[in-house]
């Protein structure tokens, strides 16, 4: 297994300033995906904290949400979705790390749609790996790598944040 | 892990698959707290609850974890259903699987019912919801996630258990898992109401109930089940057993401060609990029914999800020892 660094740390701070700076409204309601995704909505949280934003948090595990579960059994460890406002007639920014086929991206607005019916829901992901098998696409995009389907492309969190490819197999 | 492709009971579950279980359900608790309680985890699966005995929370807690899911759920109890015509429980069990359900949820007064019928159900998931006074797993995964809630681990955990041992499926199922999982358990009854050779369970055998409440850290409370000691003559009168092994606060103050209480329900309150330690802040029993709910979810999820080829096992043929055991409890 190869790792290759793709985004340094100062390439990442920069795409999530961009990502924040697209998000202007008063109140903005930040819905993560865990586990990536939800670090991802913490650090833009900071960020529009320090604009003078209020900032409204959730974060969802769509482990419950897969189209998956005929290959794999659900797995043990679920971390608890938590929505603590009412969606009903928000506008959500839906974040996560990595966008790739865009799966996750359709469990997440499933699951959003059993708490309530937002006004709308807008995708900001750090990196846009590309391989979609659903129509969605992301508003706001941090960065852009064309990945080859056999690599996994993810977001470090350990120490300073980077994004790393590695070879599986 | 081992894919589970049946859950007959505790003894054929390894620890891993038990914490497996156990985690999953914590996992679905939340889901049952939402004001919209439904995942799609399930869609397109259909689960029958066949009912040979009475169960109201049992069958509600299988249903409703089905239904949250998102699986079509089919309840058919023995009542109603064509047994009272004089069909056989093995014709039952190929009729329904012939509708191609994924999962029989199947509660039955004989113990083995769900070994018996898995070597003619190929393509089938059996859950024992209750077999005579063999096992009751998916109860005992219930009280492994309070007590996990409780306590984080049970490891070196004592829990009390007092009651009617000889018959309670409750019972066996929790000495089974006592054994895995790494707890003691102590079981507190008259002898008239213990199992022939209860010590090969390596648990601790007391006949007073006040010598063993200290060290306890959870007291669980067996129903007096009246229906299944009509004729015997196990004690002599509901109030003497209530003063010899029903709990109140008194005991339950000598069992020390931290001591938790539990019961698998229905209670019988001022036979084997009193009111005051049924309803005190102490009295885990309407956590358990909540975690039942989920753990149940995390039973059918499991079940229903991994690759089927996996789970082709070769089938038993012959009702376990245990089985065979509980069954002789009865006769």
């Amino acid at each position: 297994m190869t790792e290759t660094v793709l985004f340094d740390h100062q390439t990442v701070e920069e795409a999530l300033n961009q990502m924040a700076g697209a998000m202007t409204a008063a109140e903005i309601f930040l819905v993560g995906i865990h586990s990536g995704g939800a670090c991802v909505a913490d650090a833009i949280q900071r960020r529009l904290e320090q604009k003078g934003c209020t900032v409204f948090r959730g974060n969802l595990d769509i482990s419950f949400y897969r189209d998956d579960l005929d290959t794999i059994a659900p797995h043990p460890l679920v971390r608890t979705s938590e929505l603590p406002f009412d969606v009903a007639g928000k506008d959500i920014w839906l974040i996560d790390d990595v966008l790739y086929t865009g799966r996750t991206i359709r469990a997440a607005m499933d699951e959003i749609f059993d708490y309530g019916r937002p006004a709308s829901i807008r995708l900001a992901v750090l990196v846009d790996r590309g391989g979609r098998q659903l129509p969605i696409a992301a508003e706001t995009t941090g960065l852009n790598f064309e990945a080859l389907a056999g690599c996994t492309v993810e977001l470090v969190t350990d120490g300073a944040w980077t994004i790393e490819q590695r070879q599986v197999k | 892990m081992r894919p589970l492709k049946h859950l007959f009971g505790i003894a054929d579950l390894d620890r891993e698959q038990i914490e497996y279980l156990v985690n999953l359900g914590d996992s679905f608790i939340e889901i049952n707290r939402r004001p919209l309680k439904k995942a799609p985890t399930l869609r397109g699966k259909t689960i029958i609850n066949l009912f040979f005995e009475n169960s109201t929370r049992t069958r509600t807690s299988f249903e409703l974890a089905g239904k949250r899911l998102s699986a079509d759920v089919i309840n058919i109890s023995a009542s109603t259903s064509a047994t009272k015509k004089g069909e056989t429980l093995l014709d039952t069990g190929q009729t329904l699987a012939a509708m191609q359900p994924h999962v029989l949820v199947i509660r039955h007064s004989l113990a083995g019912t769900c070994e018996l019928l898995a070597d003619y159900l190929p393509n089938t998931a059996l859950v024992n919801a209750g077999d005579g006074a063999h096992e009751h797993p998916t109860q005992v995964l219930t009280d492994l996630l309070t007590l996990k809630q409780a306590w984080g681990s049970p490891e070196g955990k004592v829990i009390t258990m007092v009651g009617d041992i000889a018959h309670s499926r409750v019972a066996r199922s929790h000495l089974l898992a006592a054994k895995k999982l790494g707890y003691t358990m102590r079981v507190v009854a008259p002898k008239t109401l213990l199992p022939s050779q209860i010590e090969r369970y390596g648990c601790e055998v007391y006949h007073d109930f006040d010598a063993a409440l200290p060290g306890s850290d959870a007291v669980y409370m067996l129903r007096v089940q009246t229906e299944r000691l009509t004729d015997s003559c196990a004690f002599p009168s509901i109030r003497e057993y209530h003063e010899a092994y029903g709990l109140n606060v008194k005991r339950l103050r000598a069992a020390g401060s931290d001591c938790i209480v539990m019961h698998p329900g229905p209670m019988n309150r001022g036979v084997e609990i009193s009111t005051d330690v049924a309803d005190s802040a102490k009295s885990h029993i309407l956590r358990q029914v909540e975690h039942g709910v989920a753990v149940r979810m995390a039973v059918l999820a499991a079940l229903c999800g991994g690759h089927a080829e996996e789970k082709k096992e070769g089938s038993r043929k012959q009702l376990s020892d245990e089985a065979m055991q509980a069954q002789g409890t009865l006769l």
